[in-house]
């Protein structure tokens, strides 16, 4: 079983790196863009479990360690 | 007295903080390997700043999970000193030790300066040589010292006096202009500033040397009541000693005699 996990900031919380590509982009020429968020994307193998174990271990990995839920937030999904 | 300064892989301010101890306060102090299982003997244990491993994935979120940090947890719920400096604040806050995250700068920039920061309370093991309200210059070295926590818990801090030390020009974005933070017990101190390289006339600035001299006299203090609190017992009589008396009396003084006298 392979998954994906996203980690971001919370929405409200300042991102500056998300700023400044947002700042770069427009340099680029894409003024149209109103917004930047940068965050993380950790692809685990997670051997042979089935789908609501991985669940279960996705949770517990992403509270205890892939993500701070002081600061941000995460979503996974499995493929 | 003696302090334990912990090395994580990545570490790199052990030997600054080492030296401090050592040769400006001529106090004794041992490296603690991170794989160590226990801290007897230690009365303070400082976390250096640095970049423990790498600083992968955020800022003190591997350093969390070093054998140490069980025996650290141990150490700090005895009501004992532990002090985190940069990369140590950090794992504090990861380790739930302390409240609230740090983050990127908000200029995005690795800073280095030397700083005013604002003595926000003496109520503390490590402030109690300052005066409330002076202004120290410390120096800042970081590129994720951008203090953030909920608002609520930022509410109780406040009225807990757990706001340590202020930024006088916020450098880094840190709500409250914040640049370190105790918890409510106020036994163990994080700051983003780098006291220990602020001891010495030499380098220029001694502003940090308070700090030091602070848990010193805490600690010390805190073996003459333990000391005293043995003697009582075995009288049968029970005086009250000066630190009891003292309206600065750090609450880990309270909680170490509580636990004496039960």
């Amino acid at each position: 079983m392979k998954a994906k996990v996203y980690v971001t900031l919370k929405k409200s919380i300042a991102d500056p790196q998300g700023n400044a590509i947002q700042n770069a982009l427009r340099k680029l020429g894409y003024t149209n863009v109103e917004e930047v968020r940068i965050g993380k994307l950790i692809e685990l193998d997670l051997g042979d479990i089935t789908a609501d174990e991985a669940n279960a271990q996705l949770v517990k990995m992403c509270e205890g360690l892939l993500a701070n839920t002081v600061i941000e937030e995460y979503k996974f999904e499995l493929c | 007295m003696k302090f334990g300064v912990i090395v994580f892989p990545g570490s790199n301010c052990d030997i600054d903080c080492f030296h401090a101890v050592k040769d400006a306060l001529g106090h004794e102090v041992e490296y603690i390997w991170h794989d160590t299982e226990e801290l007897d003997g230690f009365d303070c244990i400082i976390l250096p700043g640095g970049f423990s491993y790498g600083d992968y994935l955020r800022c003190g979120a591997v350093a969390r999970f070093a054998r140490i940090m069980d025996a650290v947890r141990t150490h700090a719920a005895a009501g004992k000193l532990v002090i985190g400096i940069c990369n140590g604040f950090q794992i504090l806050t990861e380790a739930g030790l302390l409240p609230g995250a740090l983050v990127r700068n908000k200029n995005l920039k690795f800073i280095c300066d030397t700083v005013p920061l604002r003595v926000e309370t003496t109520d503390t093991p490590f402030t109690s040589l300052y005066k409330k309200g002076e202004i120290i210059n410390i120096p800042i070295a970081h590129g994720e010292g951008n203090y953030l926590v909920d608002e609520d818990t930022l509410k109780k801090m406040k009225e807990n006096g757990q706001i340590v030390f202020t930024y006088v020009d916020n450098p880094n974005g840190s709500m409250e202009n914040i640049a370190g933070v105790c918890n409510e017990q106020k036994n163990v101190l994080g700051m983003m500033p780098h006291p220990e390289r602020a001891c010495e006339e030499i380098l220029g600035n001694t502003d940090g040397l308070r700090l030091f001299e602070s848990i010193i006299a805490a600690v010390e203090s805190e073996s003459v009541i333990s000391a005293q609190a043995v003697k009582n017992r075995h009288t049968g009589t029970r005086r009250k000693s000066a630190m009891e008396t003292s309206r600065s009396k750090p609450i880990a003084f309270t909680q170490k005699e509580e636990l004496l006298h039960d």
